[in-house]
């Protein structure tokens, strides 16, 4: 499962993509912060993605997971776009393995490739006006 | 031949428009569409630096040869999760 979508992401997304010979599932959720890293006071981020690149980047992410986790892991990633306020769930990244190990691995290497590659941006909005367009950093 | 633009981010800003038709000579290349824009638009050559384009849907270099119906996108440096 690979989508770009509008709506909120709800925790429940990914309820029932565990299959019989997955014994760990890894769910990852970016959520939006109130502060900006420099300590700003951030109201929402504004999301806007090339959904059909973002799409394929997100596929191919999922098939290097396999290539370096092994075979039987499977990756799914969401990310919103538009408005995401405060204390909503910005991207979402499930890694189901038959064991925790290359599920934790799985999910890692694919939301910090996401966060390096995918074609995403995000614009911070402040509460005191104005807003940035804020590229993926080493701390992000 | 006509090639379509999409631009993202403070590109999309920039160009004031999320996509345009651009006008080109045959065996025009990336770097040629991203100059005919800049023309009009000062404000873009500051970016040029830190922008890839990807012609439908893959990325390349501005060397990249266009052809008529091609999808050049304009993409800042990119910043998801």
């Amino acid at each position: 499962m690979y989508r770009i979508v509008g709506d909120p992401i709800q925790p429940s997304e990914f309820e029932g993509i565990a299959r019989g010979s997955d014994g760990a599932v890894v769910t990852f959720f970016g959520i939006v912060r109130d502060r900006a890293d420099d300590g700003r006071p951030v109201t929402s981020l504004w999301y806007e993605a090339y959904e059909s690149m973002a799409v394929a980047e997100f596929a191919a992410i999922a098939d290097e997971a396999r290539l370096r986790f092994g075979d039987s892991v499977r990756v799914a990633v969401v990310h919103r776009v538009g408005e995401v306020n405060v204390g909503e769930i910005s991207v979402a990244v499930f890694a189901a393995a038959p064991h925790r190990a290359a599920a934790f691995d799985a999910c890692r290497y694919a939301i910090d490739q996401v966060k390096l590659r995918a074609p995403i941006w995000k614009k911070e909005s402040y509460a005191d006006g104005g807003g940035v367009w804020r590229a993926t950093s080493a701390v992000d | 031949m006509q090639i379509r633009v999409v631009a993202f981010a403070r590109l999309r800003e920039l160009l004031e428009v999320p996509e345009l038709r651009l006008e080109l000579r045959g065996g025009a290349s990336a770097n040629d569409a991203w100059t005919l824009l800049a023309r009009e638009r000062p404000a873009l050559a500051a970016e040029r630096r830190s922008t890839r384009v990807a012609l439908n849907g893959r990325i390349v270099s501005f060397d990249a040869s266009l052809a008529e119906g091609d999808e050049l996108a304009l993409l800042p440096p990119v910043g998801g999760g």
